[in-house]
């Protein structure tokens, strides 16, 4: 590739970024009322998202080669259950990162 | 009161400081190691600020040129962010001139922080998100910069630092099942990935995903909208 055709390519992701966050907002513009049903999607979908973007996280784990998951598993499992005690959003996020460090770096 | 915003945003943002400096330097170096110049990561870092799609990008500059390709597999990998958008139509709305940034810089991690926290009291809705935006770009440029300079010189035992994303996922997707009061759409969004995994594999299960949670969304709206008593 040229640099110049590598500008293109650069352009083109952003291009195609920049689309993708702004469409929503063109096509329900705040000065039409918004219709019913897309209001109850903008409702209904975080608790969707969060749930495909932990899997999204999540989706190299080889559960039947390698470390089995079992890093992640118990490194997650930390997360919730020091969050469900503490709900203290930092302590839970960085107990849970450092956990899987140490079990990557020590055991796995 | 921007000052103030700046402050109660700043804590929030940690983790994604984290996880943004790391995976930056990590892209940064990936970028320079696969003989690009520096200011292939800086620029991207600005103008894409997007993580999966720029360690993508990387593959396709060094494939042959493909113009149309790339913009439908940028559209594609993109695509999620059609689903924040729906989510924050509301809370984005009335933000005046911030508003075309605060959509502009609306990934992952910053829609999930300002999907899920709520400014505190007496400080302004408005630049709270700004600053969390604002942030966040800021700690991926640097971490994309950092990485290019230092290029391949430096290898350090961080194995294992991007889970930092994972955890901040599993800690906001826990808090949203304590706030709602039925679990409908956590459920369907949980089902749909996981099958949409299985079915067409890690690289392309997102748009199919997506589609999934759309139509069982439409599907079960009566009885989603009675859970939540609206």
């Amino acid at each position: 590739m040229t640099v110049m055709q590598q500008l293109i390519t650069i352009f083109l992701c952003s291009a195609a970024t920049i689309l993708m966050r702004f469409l929503p907002f063109a096509v329900f513009s705040s000065d039409k009322k918004t219709p019913a049903y897309i209001r109850y999607l903008g409702k209904a979908l975080p608790g969707a998202v969060f749930a495909m973007l932990l899997i999204y996280c999540l989706k190299d784990v080889d559960l039947l080669h390698g470390s089995h998951g079992l890093p992640e598993a118990v490194s997650v499992a930390l997360t919730v259950s020091l969050h469900l005690w503490k709900r203290k959003t930092l302590l839970s996020i960085a107990a849970g990162t450092l956990c899987y460090m140490i079990l990557l770096h020590f055991i796995f | 009161m921007k000052m103030k915003a700046l402050k109660a945003a700043f804590p929030h943002t940690i983790p994604v400081m984290t996880g943004y400096l790391f995976l930056g330097m990590a892209y940064g170096i990936y970028m320079r190691v696969s003989g690009f110049p520096l200011w292939y990561p800086l620029l991207t870092s600005i103008i894409i600020f997007g993580g999966s799609l720029e360690f993508l990008l990387v593959t396709m500059l060094m494939a042959p040129f493909a113009p149309l390709e790339t913009f439908v597999m940028a559209v594609l990998l993109q695509a999620r962010h059609l689903f924040y958008g729906l989510a924050m139509l509301d809370k984005y709305k009335d933000q005046g001139k911030k508003k075309c940034y605060l959509i502009y810089a609306l990934t992952d991690e910053t829609f999930s922080l300002n999907c899920s926290i709520d400014a505190p009291e007496e400080t302004d809705k408005g630049w709270f998100m700004f600053f969390v935006s604002l942030l966040d770009h800021c700690y991926w440029i640097s971490g994309a910069t950092l990485g290019g300079l230092l290029g391949s010189l430096i290898t350090f035992d961080t194995d294992g630092i991007s889970f930092v994303m994972t955890a901040m996922f599993t800690v906001i997707f826990l808090e949203q099942l304590l706030k709602e009061k039925k679990h409908h759409s956590s459920f369907i969004g949980f089902i749909s990935s996981l099958i949409c995994l299985y079915a067409f594999g890690k690289g392309g299960f997102l748009v199919p995903a997506m589609l999934m949670i759309m139509i069982l969304l439409t599907v079960f709206r009566k009885a989603i909208e009675k859970g939540e008593g609206s």
